[in-house]
């Protein structure tokens, strides 16, 4: 009995986790609306989420997608298609290598200080002098920061992929020796705008939706002490991932 | 103040970026680039077969995207593919005896329309037929001629089937 | 944002009956009953962990407890939307034990922070209010600096200025003392005595240094084991027989607050009971 009870106290620990989290969102999508009035923040926190973001964003496109050239050349000549390689690139990152790496990264770059940064005002009591002047947190600290994640994700996402598509064409083309016109004809034959790209955003919407709620969901709720905020963090990244790649799948079977 | 101007103004040029990014996938990697098409005519071609021929699909000659398959129908009564061909208006100096032919980029890539030019000094003018065609070549069919008749000829006027010996 | 109409003024601003509230499974209050009157400045007191701060936290609305009734200038706290909180607690000033500046905002901002939110007021105007808050606690020149520049005490006069800003008819100063160097504590009560005489905001002041409370406080509340243990005038307390008092005032370090953490009998536990289990 008892074993069995300590057996499942983590399940139910992590239950109850996902079931604070979800009317953590219920409340967050109601202060939306009272947000509203604090857009210079929303604006704020875009420039904190998605322009401090760029830098490594566009780095990591680019290598990714160099090193997508790089395999995907030396793969497709095996079958005599390197001809392909473009249209591979581009088809690999609209539809889950941008969307998935950004959110990814995402969670390690904004994801992180969002945590920190809320679960330093609950600390200091920045949260609850809020509260005190009348002023609601949520629709004040969350929800712009919520907003400004489902703002900037796709727009990182595509930034990362136009990069990526320059790194597999500098690989390809002015390296590897593929013709220029062969590399953008095929894929422009071959990538569809709906199916591909918009499909590709909409999959940067919800992860950007997903990684924020997690973020300011651990800073929200964190312990207010040093560890506290420490391991929020480290959650932040753990279970952005898990759920990114988990609803990747989910998105995946219902958009095709 | 000035730290909240500043702001605004990342966040602004942020924006920006990534619409620019966003319109720069869609229209110069996806078939919207194919779209995007200054002036043009059309060209009508019929084919007793197409094959996987798709909308869009490129129209080439000599090796070079001139244009873009714009229709696909069926001819009721012939019982033929009538495909509309549109051809930038650049190239406005196709001899009107050239041939339409529907050919497979690699041995199992996209299929494409590619002409042949011809030798005649007229060149093709708006909503003109491409007389001469040729049909897919269906991969099946080569190897069931191949295996049964070897050497055979075409029967449907068509050239004998080349060699397939892989490339 | 002046005092409201309605109430007579001789009723308590704050009245509480019948409180009870239990945290993790601790009991922390057990039938409080405490009337806060209008004007004054009045002293929650008692030892570490009692849950003065818990007991601010119920006043403003942002911890209901499990039982009991908490009217705060005819609001009823426990029952109030959270509309009519907020409009409650616009007329609350509350100073945090760690001051809780915004730490992406200026000095300026901080104090302008609470004006900003609720009123459109002309920047001009709220320069003006913010410059004059500012000037009563010494920080003028401070505006510009980031909370981060600032010492402990420079922090908690920042605090102070932005929960007066609103000019305010009720002040909660949360453990305003602690950690403050002797030059920096004498600041803070200077500032609590002078707006308690020269704005006649009502003041509670929550706290447990003894010395300085008693030298602006008019009432002192002594929190203990869950109730009010004693109440009274400074003067009256520190002379009072309670066994509570006694100890607290005096500073003993064992009495109705045990030095010991409750544990089993301390023979029983080392093995040494002689006869077994």
């Amino acid at each position: 009995m008892n074993a069995a009870h300590r057996a499942f106290a983590p399940l139910a620990a992590g239950l109850a986790q996902i079931g604070a989290c979800g009317r953590f969102l219920l409340h967050v999508l109601g202060a939306v609306p009272r947000s509203l009035r604090y857009l210079r923040e929303t604006v704020r926190q875009v420039f904190f989420v998605g322009a401090m973001s760029l830098v490594i964003i566009m780095t990591c496109g680019m290598f990714v997608g160099a090193v997508l050239g790089l395999q995907l050349y030396d793969v497709l000549s095996r079958f005599g298609s390197a001809a392909m390689s473009g249209t591979v690139v581009a088809l690999a990152l609209y539809r889950e290598l941008g969307p998935v790496v950004t959110a990814l990264l995402f969670a390690g770059r904004a994801g992180t200080s969002i945590t920190a940064e809320v679960g330093l005002m609950r600390a200091t009591d920045q949260l609850d002098a809020m509260e005190m002047m009348a002023v609601d947190p949520l629709a004040y600290v969350i929800a712009p920061r919520f907003l400004a994640g489902v703002i900037a994700m796709p727009l990182l996402a595509c930034i990362f992929n136009a990069l990526a598509i320059l790194g597999a064409h500098l690989v390809a083309v002015s390296w590897l020796g593929l013709d220029n016109g062969t590399f953008w004809s095929n894929m422009t034959a071959s990538v569809d705008l709906w199916t591909d790209v918009v499909n590709g955003v909409w999959k940067s919407v919800a992860f950007g939706a997903v990684v924020t709620l997690i973020a300011t969901f651990q800073g929200y709720t964190t312990p207010p002490t040093s560890e506290g905020v420490a391991y929020a963090t480290t959650r932040t990244v753990v279970f952005s991932s898990i759920v990114v790649l988990a609803l990747d799948f989910v998105m995946t079977a219902f958009l095709m | 103040m000035a730290q909240r101007q500043s702001f605004q103004i990342g966040t602004g040029l942020f924006i920006v970026l990534g619409f620019a990014a966003l319109t720069y996938l869609a229209t110069q990697t996806t078939s919207i680039a194919n779209y995007r098409q200054g002036p043009s005519y059309t060209l009508k071609a019929r084919f007793t077969n197409i094959g996987q021929l798709k909308l869009r699909a490129p129209v080439k000659l000599a090796g070079v995207r001139v244009g873009t398959v714009s229709a696909i129908e069926l001819e009721p009564d012939k019982l033929d593919a009538l495909v509309t061909l549109t051809i930038d208006r650049r190239f406005d100096k196709i001899p009107d005896d050239s041939a339409a032919a529907v050919f497979t980029s690699g041995l199992l890539g996209d299929q494409y329309v590619a002409l042949q030019p011809g030798g005649s000094t007229e060149p093709f003018k708006d909503g003109d037929e491409v007389v001469l065609t040729q049909s897919s070549m269906q991969l099946e069919e080569l190897i069931g001629k191949y295996l049964v008749g070897q050497g055979d000829g075409g029967k449907n006027g068509e050239k004998p089937a080349p060699k397939p010996d892989g490339k | 944002m002046n005092a409201t109409s309605a109430p007579p003024p001789n009723e308590a601003l704050i009245r509480i009956r019948g409180l009870r509230t239990v945290l993790n499974g601790k009991t922390i209050f057990d039938g409080v009953d405490l009337d806060i009157p209008r004007g004054g400045v009045t002293a929650i007191m008692g030892p570490s962990g009692t849950g003065k701060t818990t007991l601010m936290r119920h006043i403003t609305g942002q911890l209901p407890p499990d039982a009991g009734e908490i009217v705060v200038d005819g609001v009823d706290v426990v029952r109030a939307s959270r509309e009519q909180l907020f409009a409650l607690r616009e007329k609350i000033g509350y100073l945090f034990q760690n001051s809780a500046l915004l730490t992406d905002f200026t000095v300026f901002e901080n104090v302008a922070f609470p004006l900003r939110q609720q009123l459109r007021l002309p920047e001009e105007l709220v320069r003006n209010i913010v410059l004059t808050k500012l000037q009563a606690v010494g920080l003028r020149g401070a505006a510009e600096l980031m909370p981060s520049e600032l010492s402990g005490g420079m922090m908690r006069r920042v605090a102070l200025a932005r929960a007066i800003v609103r000019d305010p008819m009720l002040i909660i100063y949360d453990e305003p003392f602690v950690g403050l160097d002797p030059i920096a504590l004498n600041q803070i009560l200077k500032l609590i005595r002078t707006l308690n005489q020269t704005l006649g905001i009502t003041s509670i002041l929550v706290a447990h240094e003894l010395a300085a409370v008693r030298q602006v406080a008019d009432r002192i509340h002594l929190v203990a084991a869950g109730k009010i243990a004693a109440a009274g005038a400074p003067e009256e307390l520190s002379r009072g027989d309670s066994p509570w008092t006694r100890q607290f005032f005096a500073g003993e370090a064992d009495g109705p607050v045990p030095f010991h953490y409750p544990a089993p009998d301390y023979a029983a536990e080392l093995g040494l009971s002689g006869g077994g289990a």
